[in-house]
């Protein structure tokens, strides 16, 4: 269906309420270019589309990230910490070979833009799949599970050492001493960290559209192409980042106060 | 203890060494020693002398570079040997205390038994709580240790380790960190321990416990055992030069 400029125009006058028409000018270009851009032809249907996928992405690629994020600043931490100082074994051999892929990761992954890897990952690596959703989960779950291993891997050693020596002496072994007494003190003291670089992954979703997912972003652009209105569509956009990560920020800073009642 | 029978030595040390960069400098110099059931052995020492060291050998939170610790037979300075059932059965108290800031009080005493002895929660605090009262805190059950004092601190650190009713304590300099007028509520738990027949390993510079309650003395210089022996002995009559010297600036 081809819409012509006059279409928008007609529906515009037909459904704009009087008051509305008769605003002064600079008023009233903004109540048509929000008309334009969100209203005709139900174009906030976009925005919807767009606002999903961007929520799904950033929730599936964070769980891929902490997870992936624990794993390798474990392997990292215990390597460092323990298996390294160990008479040599099969053990200790698969150890520092994980370990070895760990460090790889992290400085591919840390030394190279998102766009690309996102890029890499759907036309390349998943060349013959079309799903851009488990593209963009992978390639900004990967990403971000990099930061996220050095987040955790940093609250753990600022974990004083005095306290795996004290769970040690108790009797914990290294894998105890962790679970029980060292994790929960590290994820406590990285929180803050980590709740940033979950918005900051919600806002690096932005970039999924290189690969033709319909994120908010995209969503946005498409709705600028085809009401030839560029302010509205990208303010609406922005506005709807702005609003998600004061509502993350404020709930973390909630579960954050929960957290320290229990330490004073 | 003025009769010793080889069954009860608990620990013994031969030859310990602890060497770092090539042997340019020896934390440990060949140590050797036997620590025997109910015995309250006291290790002085000016500082850098190895006695942490050793101490903390003897529970493998250093690994030795030479010689041998044996516990029931078992060289425990092997690499091989599973160390965390010997460590359940040493507890251990250090300078700065060390309790778990993010659990209270009880939970920081009722965390290893419910682990690692696999007791009740119940019968875990109940033993707890019986240990609160003889150390006067049974009313701090629920404190956070960021809001006790020093001298608190330490003495929950002494019974979380009597938790897991070890049959050796090790005390790593346990009042070095503390404020001078909390010193004494906490030998004062020492002292009952040492009373009760507690195996003890105290690194400490406090040389009137060592003279009250010590049964006996090592004294190290430069990572060596230069002199051993009874309090009394020791204080009153110390043989070698070193001993003399150090005893003549404490004191």
């Amino acid at each position: 269906m081809i819409l012509l400029v006059s279409d928008t125009m007609e529906a515009w006058l037909n459904s704009a309420p009087d008051w509305m028409l008769n605003l002064p000018q600079w008023a009233y270009d903004i109540c048509y270019d929000f008309f334009k851009s969100f209203i005709f032809d139900q174009r906030y249907l976009n925005i919807l589309t767009g606002l999903q996928n961007t929520l799904l992405l950033t929730f599936f690629a964070l769980l891929v990230g902490l997870a992936l994020g624990i794993i390798v600043s474990l392997v990292r931490v215990s390597w460092d910490k323990e298996t390294k100082n160990r008479p040599w074994g099969i053990g200790k051999f698969f150890m520092g070979l994980a370990n070895a892929v760990c460090k790889v990761y992290l400085t591919v992954i840390r030394g190279t833009p998102v766009v690309v890897q996102i890029m890499i990952i759907f036309f390349v690596i998943m060349a013959n799949s079309n799903n851009k959703m488990l593209a963009g989960v992978l390639a900004f779950g990967i990403n971000s599970g990099a930061y996220v291993a050095e987040i955790i891997r940093g609250g753990i050693m600022s974990i004083e050492e005095g306290q795996f020596e004290a769970g040690r002496s108790l009797g914990f072994g290294y894998v105890s001493t962790m679970v029980h007494i060292i994790l929960p003190q590290a994820f406590k003291a990285v929180l803050p960290t980590l709740v940033n670089e979950f918005i900051v992954l919600l806002k690096e979703t932005a970039v999924a559209g290189y690969v033709g997912l319909i994120d908010l972003t995209r969503a946005g652009n498409i709705i600028r192409g085809v009401s030839y209105v560029d302010f509205m569509p990208l303010l609406g956009v922005a506005v709807i980042y702005l609003v998600m990560v004061m509502f993350f920020t404020w709930l973390m800073g909630r579960l954050e106060r929960r957290l320290r009642n229990s330490d004073h | 203890m003025t009769t010793k029978q080889s069954d009860q030595t608990l620990i013994r040390v031969e030859d310990l060494q602890m060497h770092f960069k090539k042997g340019q400098i020896k934390a440990l110099d060949g140590v050797s020693l036997e620590i025997q059931k109910g015995e309250v052995l006291v290790i002085i020492g000016p500082s850098g002398s190895g006695k942490s060291t050793l101490l903390r050998c003897l529970n493998r939170l250093e690994v030795p570079t030479g010689g041998h610790i044996y516990v029931d037979n078992v060289d425990i300075t092997n690499p091989k040997v599973e160390i965390h059932a010997y460590r359940q059965k040493r507890g251990m108290v250090f300078q700065h205390f060390h309790l778990f800031p993010n659990m209270t009080v009880l939970r920081n005493m009722t965390l290893a038994p419910m682990k690692l002895l696999k007791k009740s929660k119940q019968e875990a605090e109940e033993q707890a709580l019986k240990l609160l009262d003889r150390v006067g805190l049974k009313n701090r059950a629920d404190a956070y240790p960021s809001q006790l004092s020093g001298g608190q601190k330490q003495r929950i650190a002494i019974v979380r380790a009597l938790c897991m009713n070890p049959e050796i304590m090790l005390f790593d300099e346990p009042t070095s960190a503390l404020d001078p007028e909390m010193v004494g509520e906490v030998l004062e738990v020492m002292r009952e321990l040492a009373k009760e027949g507690m195996t003890m390993a105290v690194v400490t510079h406090e040389m009137g416990f060592a003279r009250e309650v010590g049964s006996r003395i090592i004294f190290m210089s430069e990572g060596k055992i230069v002199e051993e022996a009874p309090p009394k002995v020791f204080f009153e009559n110390p043989r070698s030069d070193r001993a003399k010297e150090f005893l003549s600036k404490v004191l």
